[in-house]
């Protein structure tokens, strides 16, 4: 079948990017592959309704998201809404964004990557409650549109965009926290971040 | 004192009415989400505001080291391998099991 094996060509490569956001979903490596095979079933029994030339990939986390809503969250009881507290606007970069002189030589990108560990960050978003992770994950992490996020999780775009301000706010937050916790960073660097 | 409690968006600096427009659009530039016109009028303010670019700049990282690191974790070959099984018995299955490799055997990985 040309179509299937079409699918079979194009569709494999994403595997391992589902599969980490599975795990971030699931929290558990068993039901993260579980997840990620059932959404492969799925996908490939419906690739004749794939629109060729479309988003393959965004439509492969279409089918995990919807896969992940309709039967592991189900599992659970369904959580409670849980609202964040409200953390203030650039929370991480008042204070370690100000850095320069600490950073010399090195780019941003190399401080930040080697300030956290992959443990760090993983935690930090499984930390989310749920509403805020499954938006930060589809936007941060796999790429999607806001528009694609708001039809995977079947909520507005306006909701779309406040879960991610204020998801990353918090991630942002905790992310702060283990840094402290290491003592990598004093608490208030801030002062650095007045007006040049 | 850091926070500028005449600072309405709560930007990190002292910053001119453009900054605070730009700053508003973070979320919507990095992710992009903006109208053409609108992302090159920010792109532009960023070439002459300093300030504000570090912290897009900040904040682009920031989001590349949370995606890096997300993609990070061992994927298990054994998964591929499954769903790889399954596919192959499924389109056997489909094709009257008349493909060659016969009997819903899957194909042996090289």
């Amino acid at each position: 079948m040309a179509d299937q094996q079409a699918f079979a060509e194009q569709a494999m490569e994403y595997m391992p990017q589902l599969y980490s956001t599975a795990l971030r979903m699931t929290h558990n490596a068993s039901d993260a592959e579980d997840l990620v095979q059932e959404t492969y079933l799925k996908a490939y029994k419906g690739f004749a309704g794939f629109e060729q030339g479309t988003n393959l990939r965004a439509w492969m986390f279409r089918i995990l998201t919807n896969t992940y809503i309709n039967s592991y969250r189900s599992k659970k009881r369904r959580p409670e809404e849980i609202e964040l507290d409200d953390v203030e606007d650039f929370y991480l970069y008042r204070r370690m964004g100000g850095l320069e002189a600490v950073r010399a030589s090195r780019s941003a990108e190399d401080e930040l990557m080697d300030l956290f560990s992959d443990a760090e960050v993983q935690s930090a978003i499984d930390a989310l409650p749920e509403s805020y992770r499954l938006a930060i994950l589809l936007s941060d992490v796999e790429g999607l549109s806001y528009k694609e996020i708001a039809e995977d999780l079947d909520i507005p775009i306006g909701t779309v965009m406040s879960r991610l301000h204020r998801g990353r706010k918090a991630l942002q937050k905790r992310l702060h926290d283990y840094a402290l916790e290491r003592g990598l960073t004093d608490a208030i660097p801030e002062a650095s971040l007045e007006a040049p | 004192m850091t926070h500028d409690p005449n600072s309405p968006s709560g930007v990190p600096f002292a910053v001119t009415p453009d900054c605070e427009k730009v700053m508003a659009e973070v979320d919507s530039f990095l992710d992009q989400e903006l109208t053409d016109a609108l992302r090159a009028s920010i792109a532009a303010h960023l070439e002459s505001c300093s300030p504000c670019f570090e912290v897009f700049d900040f904040e682009a990282e920031l989001r590349m080291v949370i995606s890096t690191k997300t993609h990070t974790v061992e994927f298990p070959n054994t998964l591929r391998i499954r769903i790889e099984e399954k596919l192959t018995y499924l389109r056997i299955q489909g094709s009257g099991g008349t493909e060659s490799g016969g009997g819903g055997e899957p194909r042996r990985e090289a």
